[in-house]
């Protein structure tokens, strides 16, 4: 059982970071900012979440892993706040660069931002 | 009256489990205090605070049923995500579309929001009463929104206007 455990918990940890690996050659990828957050945003929520999975799975029922669900819990409220005050504050400052968008836009959007 | 004690309750809750001392008086003792005085601090504050209503919870327990789901979207987008970024051609079509949230409560527009930010592939750039902006790594994601599988499934978690 013990064997088991260990296994199921190094293989989540191996996932979490091969996730957050994935999110960092996304990272150097994505051709603007924009597109960038997407990427981040693999390595802040399987990434992280996979490698605290595997955390938790060492931890067994006790206080630790109680406190890393309760991470978990903060980091998956906190992240998408924070990418939004990101993106929002790059998009308020019309000097900044506008988003590369794709030419073919879905056709039932109401209204294509291309500002 | 309630309302500070159910806050008191759940500020030493959270106080025990991060701290795990379950047999000190001393640390017992000022863990208690501290409680106590987060709690008048915010009762201080409430008064102050004219958006005090919308803080009670707009939101039903079916969000229980919820969080599962939106774990398994996140795992969805998260493989597709990685899968185009592994990709050698880097298949991505950043498109911006505006929506139309069905929801009546600010909570629950934040719930939908903050969801889509959270799924990766997606993240909101402006909210309004009306109106929300997306950014979308691909047009695949931007139509899925569009759909509004997820608006519908935020909108049942609110509770009907009172």
């Amino acid at each position: 059982m013990n064997g088991l455990i260990d296994g199921l918990s190094g293989l989540a940890l191996l996932a979490g970071v091969f996730f957050m690996l994935v999110g960092s050659a996304g990272l150097l990828r994505m051709p603007d900012f924009y597109t960038r957050m997407h990427a981040a945003g693999i390595t802040d929520t399987l990434g992280a979440g996979l490698v605290l999975l595997g955390l938790m799975l060492q931890g067994g029922w006790t206080l630790v892993t109680v406190k890393l669900l309760l991470i978990l819990a903060f980091l998956w409220l906190t992240s998408p706040t924070a990418s939004h005050a990101l993106v929002r504050a790059a998009l308020s400052d019309p000097g900044n660069p506008r988003p590369l968008l794709h030419p073919h836009l879905p056709s039932s959007s109401t209204e294509i931002t291309a500002r | 009256m309630l309302r500070a004690l159910g806050l008191w309750l759940v500020c030493f809750g959270l106080w025990l489990l991060l701290s795990g001392y379950f047999d000190v008086p001393l640390l017992l003792t000022f863990g208690v205090l501290s409680c106590t005085l987060v709690v008048f601090i915010a009762w201080r504050v409430e008064k102050l605070d004219p958006e005090e209503q919308r803080l009670r919870p707009k939101i039903g327990p079916q969000i229980i049923l919820y969080w599962p789901w939106l774990l398994w979207q996140i795992v969805l987008a998260n493989l597709d995500v990685a899968k185009r970024i592994l990709n050698p051609q880097l298949p991505i079509s950043p498109t911006m579309i505006t929506l139309k949230p069905t929801q009546h409560s600010e909570m629950g527009r934040v719930i939908y929001a903050n969801s889509i930010t959270l799924t990766p592939g997606t993240v909101t750039t402006f909210l309004s009463e009306g109106v929300l902006e997306v950014h979308a790594l691909t047009r695949e994601a931007a139509e899925s929104l569009l759909e509004g599988d997820m608006d519908r499934r935020v909108a049942a978690l609110e509770r009907r206007k009172t």
